[in-house]
Formats: C-alpha cells, structure tokens, sequence
C-alpha cells in the first residue's frame, strides 16, 4: 500500500468513527453504561425507603435464591422465587413450541403462495407485530375475561352456566403470549423457506422419498436457520415479558419482569431486583450466544 | 403397486387451513376492540347501537389529552433525533471498508433490541432516580433520551438497508465535478436516501409511541404517556373509553406503517 492510499484509508477510518461517535455517545449514556450501574447496584444494601445505601452487601445476590427465616435466622431456599424462575422459564418454552406449531404452517403458506401475492400476506403478519403491545394484550383479555365475548357467547348459547375463570391462569398467559409474539416466529421462518425453491421438494417426492424424509431431510435442514432465529425472537421477549403477564395473570401469576419490578415498588429491595435483572440478562446472553453459534455452524457447513 | 399421491408444495393438507386459522386468530380480538369501541353499551354483552361518544368521551378527559400531548411530544423528538444518529451511523458503517471496533458499533447500535426490556428500564430508573435527586429535573427529557436510544436500531435498518442498495458511482461523478463532499451529500446522496431515512423516522415513530415498559419506570408522578395511562386505567376496570382510545392508536399506527410499506417498497 503506498503511503497516499494508507492516508486515505486512514481518513476514511477516521469519518466513520465521527459518524457513528453521536449515536454511541446516547447508545452509551442511556442503554450501556446503565447496564453497568445495574451489575453495581445488585452489590449494595437496601435502603429503608426504597433506593439504595452505598455500603458493600452479598444480601441481594443471596436473596435471588436463599431466604432468611424470620424467627430462627437460618437459612432455607426461597421457594416463591423459584417457582416464578421455573414459571418464567417453562412459559417461556411452551410459547416458543406452541409458536412454532402456529407458525411454521404459516410461514409455509406464504411462501408457497404467488410471488406477487406475499408482500400482502406478509403485511398481515407484520401489522399485528407493530401494534402496541398493550393494545393486543387488552384485545385478547377483551376475548377470555369473565365477562368477555368468548364467556358472553357460550351463555347465550347455553353451553355454560356459569363463566369460565380463562383470565388469571398460566392458559391464559399461554394464550396471551403465543398471540403477542407469534409474528416473531413467523417472519424468520418465512425468511429461510423463502429463498429456497420449495418446487425441488416436488423433486424429491418424485424420485421416491417419502413425506417423512421429504421433512426431516430437505425440509427441516432448509428452514433450521429460521426455526433457531424465530425460537430466539420468541423465546428471549417472553423471559422478560411484563405486561402479558400484569394483565393477563393479575399480579398471582408473576413472571420475572413483573418479579423485578415489585423489588422496585413495594418490595424496596433495589439490589435484588438488580441481582435478578443480571440473572435474567445473562439467560437471555446465552440463549443469544446460542443463536450466534447455530448461524455461524450453518455457514461453514453451508 | 398404487402410484403415490401427487404431491403438491403449495397444498399440503392441513397447512392452508392452520395459517388462515392463524391469520383470523390475529385479527379477531384486534376487529373485536374496534368494533366494540363503537358499542352504545359500555359491555360487551350486548351490541345497543354505533356510537362516537366513548371517542368524544377520551377526547373531552383532560388526564388522555395529556398523555396524548406527552406521547407526541416525546414519540416526535425521539423519532428526529435517533433518526438523524442513525443516519449518520448507517453513512459511517456502510460503503466503505471495515475497520477495526466495526463489530463493537453494531453491537452497541443493536444493544436495545438483545437486551430484555425490564432490564434497560431497571437501568434507566437507577440511573434516572440518582439524576432527579441530584438535580431536581423532573420533565420529559429523561422519556426523550431513553426513547431516543432505544429507537435509534429501528431508525438504522431501513437507512442501512437502503444505503446498501445505493452504490458509489453518482457520489464519485459528483467529486470528478468538483463538487465539495457537503455539496455531495446535499444534493446526491441525500435525495437518494431520503425514503430510507422517512422509513426509519416512521419506524423509529411507532416504537417509541408504544412504549410502556420503560416509560412507566422512568417517567416522573403525574407524567403519563398514552399506553402508561392506558395500564394504569386496565389495573382498575376495563372502560370503553380505553376501547376507543386503543382503537385510534390502533389508526394512527395502521396508517403510519402502510407509509412505511409504501415507501420501502419503491425501492425495489
């Protein structure tokens, strides 16, 4: 490289950074280094009156798991937590499978239709994903509450006589979140089936495989960046969810987001909550970094 | 021997009537709100005649007119101001040769969409409380700040996409005529990107007008924005006001993405 090149490169190099220094500057103040505080925060003692006394403590982290009895002062594990962990955790599996079984037979669908025919199926699918969450929590509480339209017709039809108790039961967090973020499943599926010529399974039909390793074969191995992209969309949102659940499950049925924010209401136990804001932020690292390997293992092999 | 069924990839059984079952199970509860917002009865039980009142009703409460003003106020600058970061970022992380942290930028301009919302909004309510404590501030430019970082990968897809699709060849003619690196900004790259950068602003728009979960940690008593009202008025009943109120977020939103749509599909 001769000398004029290296300078214009380092010019380049140069503009760059001062084109992207203002977005890392706010990124960094109001997404990143609060990150850092959070981790700080988790060491502390609580204050009386919420907030924090800056004096060293072990207390949240040991609260995350381990309670302390209020009469003999030993120790034993806190089981209300970890039953909103497994909770948290389970929820969260069964609605990424439960999207999958939804979603994939639609994803299916819109790549199999006419080219011209799948920006508009698409939209159908993104317009959901774009209305506020709320909103679309609201609308299905609006279907499965006492006093909702799904309870109102099967009265009047005299199927039941009394309403149905849909709302406050881990069913209807199901329910509520398989609908919030199945657009997720849906659209990294399409991605994968899409950029493949879905005709040459016709192919392989006709020189004998059967449907069975038409699907385990050629199918699954085409849309596997899909089903591991999707699982991830849905699968990390329902770890953290907090409205879903706060509307949906009433405050019995906490998750771990509607968990960390009572530590940061009532509770006033802010280093706990930071202590399991880390623990949910490094599940939620893992999960990703997962998802970071499937990618790169699928482009040596591919 | 039977010969095999013809097997056809566009009709396999069961797979058309799953994704219209999807699709109407998208809909339903979405049309069953706006449908009901229109309800002269307050229930859902029983359908007593179209009416605007539950509308007149929201748009005549001084607490909704409030929080409106507040989600407009704060959607309005954010959208501006991640966008115009996001721009700047996508023109500094496009067309041209990767250089060295590169992998560290995108990572950081990605972080708000990893990172479980409870915990930026726990990070923010930390950071936020010690700020209000030290300095007395308390008005909406905490909601502007916080909205406009968490915008800002929002605001950077459609910007970058549109900047890949652009190559260097009119900005290089531009040079060869003299033309200063401002002159061709202005005047070829950025007529060029401008659809990009409306996509993103409208984006960037959306996300930020919906919004709950770090808004309600970090907003000040009494600051509400539309959807933190909305939560606080779902924690106590269910009112068909909220219906309406749900249903015009619903339009703006419906006609703020077709827009959306429109302008990222004339680029192809």
């Amino acid at each position: 490289m001769s000398a004029a090149e290296a300078a214009l490169r380092a010019r380049t190099t140069r503009n760059a950074w001062l084109l992207v220094t203002p977005a890392l500057v706010v990124l960094s103040a109001a997404a990143i280094a609060p990150l850092a505080l959070v981790l700080v925060y988790s060491f502390l003692t609580p204050g009386d009156y919420g907030n924090v006394v800056w004096s060293f403590s072990l207390n949240g982290w040991q609260k995350v798991v381990v309670e302390r009895d209020i009469f003999d002062e030993t120790l034993h594990l806190a089981e209300a937590h970890l039953t909103i962990f497994w909770r948290s955790v389970s929820l969260s599996l069964v609605t990424t499978v439960l999207s999958f079984f939804a979603g994939f037979p639609t994803a299916w669908f819109i790549a199999t239709r006419p080219a011209n025919q799948r920006a508009i199926w698409l939209f159908l699918i993104t317009l959901p994903f774009w209305t506020n969450l709320l909103i679309r929590t609201f609308a299905i509480n609006q279907i499965i509450r006492n006093e909702g339209l799904l309870n109102t017709l099967l009265l009047n039809l005299g199927v039941i006589s009394t309403p149905l108790q849909m709302t406050y039961t881990e069913g209807a967090l199901l329910v509520g979140m398989v609908y919030v973020y199945l657009p997720l499943m849906v659209l990294p599926l399409y991605a994968a089936l899409e950029r493949f010529d879905l005709r040459l399974l016709e192919a392989a039909y006709d020189l004998y495989a059967t449907r069975w390793q038409v699907l385990t074969r050629v199918v699954l191995p085409i849309a596997r960046p899909g089903i591991v992209a999707g699982s991830i969309l849905v699968f990390v949102p329902c770890l953290g969810a907090y409205v879903t659940p706060r509307l949906l499950g009433g405050g019995k049925l906490m998750m771990l987001g509607n968990f960390i924010e009572l530590q940061f209401g009532q509770g006033r136990n802010w280093p706990l909550g930071a202590a399991l804001s880390i623990v949910l932020l490094v599940i939620v690292m893992a999960a990703l970094l997962v998802y970071v390997r499937a990618i790169n293992g699928e482009k040596r092999h591919g | 021997m039977a010969e095999p069924k013809p097997f056809h990839v566009a009709d396999l059984p069961g797979v058309g009537p799953t994704a219209l079952l999807v699709f109407a199970g998208l809909y339903a509860p979405i049309l069953t709100l706006v449908v009901y917002s229109f309800n002269a009865s307050p229930s859902v039980a029983t359908w007593d005649g179209f009416t605007f009142d539950w509308y007149l009703k929201a748009w005549g409460n001084a607490a909704v007119m409030n929080a409106a003003a507040n989600s407009l106020i704060v959607a309005t600058l954010a959208a501006v101001l991640s966008t115009a970061l996001a721009t700047l970022a996508a023109l500094g992380t496009t067309r041209r040769p990767a250089f060295f942290g590169i992998t560290a930028v995108y990572a950081a301009i990605n972080q708000p969409l990893m990172v479980p919302e409870i915990v930026t909004a726990v990070a923010l309510l930390i950071v936020v409380a010690a700020i209000k404590a030290a300095t007395g501030y308390a008005g909406l430019g905490y909601l502007v700040v916080a909205h406009t970082a968490f915008c800002i990968p929002f605001a950077y897809l459609p910007i970058r996409a549109r900047l890949e699709g652009m190559d260097l060849t009119l900005e290089t003619a531009a040079a060869d005529l003299y033309a200063s690196p401002w002159q061709s900004f202005r005047f070829v790259t950025l007529p060029q990107l401008a659809p990009g950068i409306l996509a993103g602003g409208m984006l960037a728009f959306v996300t930020s007008l919906d919004d709950v979960v770090i808004t309600e940690f970090i907003k000040s008593p009494g600051q509400d924005t539309l959807p933190t009202y909305m939560l606080g008025q779902l924690r106590r009943a269910m009112t068909p006001d909220i219906n309406a109120l749900s249903a015009a977020l619903l339009g703006l939103t419906l006609v703020l993405l077709s827009g959306f749509f429109l302008l990222s599909r004339r680029k192809s």
